[in-house]
């Protein structure tokens, strides 16, 4: 056995046995975040925190939800909300931190695109955000079955025929999927199961490999600058901290994240306390019926830009650019072809005016997805839904023409 | 050498036992997602076709699905009889013609509505639109109402059980 020694203290005794005092230099103390970076550095502080909200209010609905399709809706709407004290706090900071979660999560990523943080050395930090970004929709859309409302049935309808690959008619496997021609008790019992246990694990996985592909190439700056941590970490260390380029993560960097982080959560409480009905759509306070199509079907607002991909084309060109839309962002990396690391309006003018329009295109995207199929709107809808998909095909050209900055 | 060959042996025995469990394992899984036999038993419709009206459509229930049943009416048929894809989609049955279809929007499962005016059926969804012997008029949908496997048993219709002229219908591409 390895040698013991008396432990001078808990912390002592703690250390000899977990190594915490090691544990606490890599992941905190002696952990290097650069000096030049604004507040949208704190993102993903709050998406962890937006997360805890999500997890802790889910446990709570998770005592009193019934999953099966005779309760269900009555054990969200009745005893969740009228019965249990305080299950309206619940429903609400769980319904709200998933829309919220998702404006985070665009502005995290937007955020990165523009920094250039996803540039050679931090590959993997973007392939394991967009891979969260996969299972937090997964997990958005197994949730929004459950309280078995008209809109969780028809939302479940359709985005699980999108499985039969349009022409290629694989009503087989759709049924798999639901395990029954239509969503009934097996589809709601295996979403559910999704929603609470597999999902959360795999998001909990990522959100590992999304930090551990962090710590090796360390987070990046506003001038995309490459820092030598060991040169600046030691002038730090030696006390010469103003002079450093970087700061401890814990608890120099953390204070101002969790300043980020209160703001945050004051503006996530107003909307929980007071204006909670954007993420409560009325019709899914209608009981789920599957002989009744609701007027109009549309997604969260979250899903909607991809949604409008869809929606111009026959099912089959539909299907393979939404497929597109959803894998496209992940290879980001590999497409920009540029060698420079820094903020897109220094990159040159053409990458500069590639993000404006991109984030630009999305929000229209987003807007057209909401709006009825008719008239300017599809027009509008059809011409964004190409410009995106000619965007990222044009994206390798453009970025392998840059100079180096 | 000889050690590392031995390990060698014992990872590849390892994997062999491994891959023989996994494969069994990702049966069990798939077959566990596969409907219950209850849910495939609950298959089966019978409807009594005497008892619609010309020209009115009424919604029964099939596997949970709507089942949009359209009497034809002296002029629908009249317009379906100009057009074979139409008219061949209809069923026939002691004298009158039926539009027996799923009534889900063949784009992405939506139930469209019947307009009485029109004559015809209007998705709300995504703009699709059907004419009233369930063919497709206006996309997105990629093709006319699915017809369900049927069987005619005098008046009556049996919906779930695949009969000649159902299989018919299949073959020369009607329906799926």
């Amino acid at each position: 056995m390895a040698h013991f020694t008396k432990a001078t203290g808990v912390k002592d005794w703690l250390d000899q046995r977990l190594a915490v005092n090691k544990l606490e230099k890599v992941m905190m103390s002696e952990y290097w975040i650069p000096k030049n970076i604004n507040f949208l550095w704190a993102m993903g502080m709050v998406l962890v925190i937006t997360f805890v909200m999500l997890v802790v209010s889910g446990i709570f609905l998770l005592m009193y939800y019934v999953p099966t399709t005779a309760e269900a809706f009555n054990s969200v709407n009745y005893t969740i909300m009228r019965e249990v004290d305080f299950g309206w706090l619940w429903r609400h900071v769980h319904g709200v931190a998933a829309s919220v979660v998702f404006l985070i999560i665009y502005i995290h990523m937007f955020t990165g695109i523009y920094y250039g943080s996803y540039k050679k050395g931090r590959e993997l930090i973007w392939i394991s955000g967009m891979l969260l970004f996969v299972a937090f929709s997964a997990e958005a859309f197994s949730g929004y079955m459950l309280p078995w409302g008209q809109m969780s049935y028809w939302a479940g309808m359709v985005i699980t025929n999108l499985f039969s690959g349009g022409s290629l008619h694989a009503d087989g496997f759709v049924e798999w999927i639901r395990g029954d021609y239509v969503p009934a008790q097996a589809f709601l019992g295996r979403f559910f199961m999704l929603h609470v246990l597999l999902i959360p694990l795999a998001i909990m996985g990522l959100i590992g490999l999304h930090f551990g592909a962090l710590r090796i190439p360390h987070v990046n700056n506003q001038e995309g600058e490459e820092i030598d941590f060991d040169v600046e970490s030691k002038k730090y260390l030696d006390g010469d901290k103003a002079g450093s380029k970087v700061m401890r993560f814990a608890n120099d960097f953390m204070s101002k994240d969790m300043m980020v982080v209160g703001v945050f959560l004051i503006f996530f409480f107003y909307l929980v306390f007071y204006n909670y009905g954007f993420a409560m759509d009325p019709v899914n306070f209608d009981p789920a019926d599957g002989l009744k199509t609701p007027a109009h079907i549309y997604p969260e607002w979250y899903f909607l830009w991809s949604y409008e991909i869809l929606r111009p084309f026959n099912i089959d060109l539909g299907l393979v650019l939404f497929a597109f839309a959803q894998v496209i962002f992940v290879l980001l990396p590999f497409l920009d072809r540029s060698p420079n690391t820094c903020a897109a309006n220094r990159r040159g003018p053409m990458f500069a005016i590639w993000f404006w329009l991109m984030l630009s295109n999305m929000i229209v995207l987003t807007s057209m997805g909401k709006l009825p199929p008719e008239g300017i709107f599809s027009t509008i809808g059809l011409v964004s839904a190409i410009l995106f998909v000619v965007m990222w095909l044009a994206l390798p050209i453009i970025t392998s023409m840059e100079k180096k900055v | 050498m000889k050690n590392s060959s031995r390990r060698g042996f014992m990872g590849k025995a390892f994997g062999a036992v491994a891959a023989v469990g996994a494969v069994g394992s990702l049966v069990a899984m798939k077959k566990s997602w596969d409907p219950l036999p209850s849910v495939r038993a609950a298959g089966f419709t019978t409807l009594d076709m005497s008892i619609y009206e010309e020209g009115v459509m009424v919604t029964e229930k099939w596997r949970g699905k709507p089942i949009f049943v359209l009497k034809q009416s002296a002029k629908m048929l009249e317009k379906a009889k100009e057009n074979p894809r139409d008219i061949e989609r209809l069923i026939e049955i002691a004298g009158s013609h039926y539009m027996v279809c799923v009534g889900l929007c063949t784009h992405l499962g939506c139930i469209p509505a019947f307009r009485p005016d029109t004559n015809d059926f209007k998705c709300a969804c995504h703009g699709g639109e059907f004419d009233a012997s369930g063919m497709v008029q206006l996309v997105p949908p990629p093709r006319g109402f699915d017809i369900p496997p049927f069987k005619i048993d005098g008046s009556k219709l049996v919906l779930g059980e695949a009969s000649p002229e159902w299989q018919a219908m299949k073959d020369s591409g009607i329906t799926l």
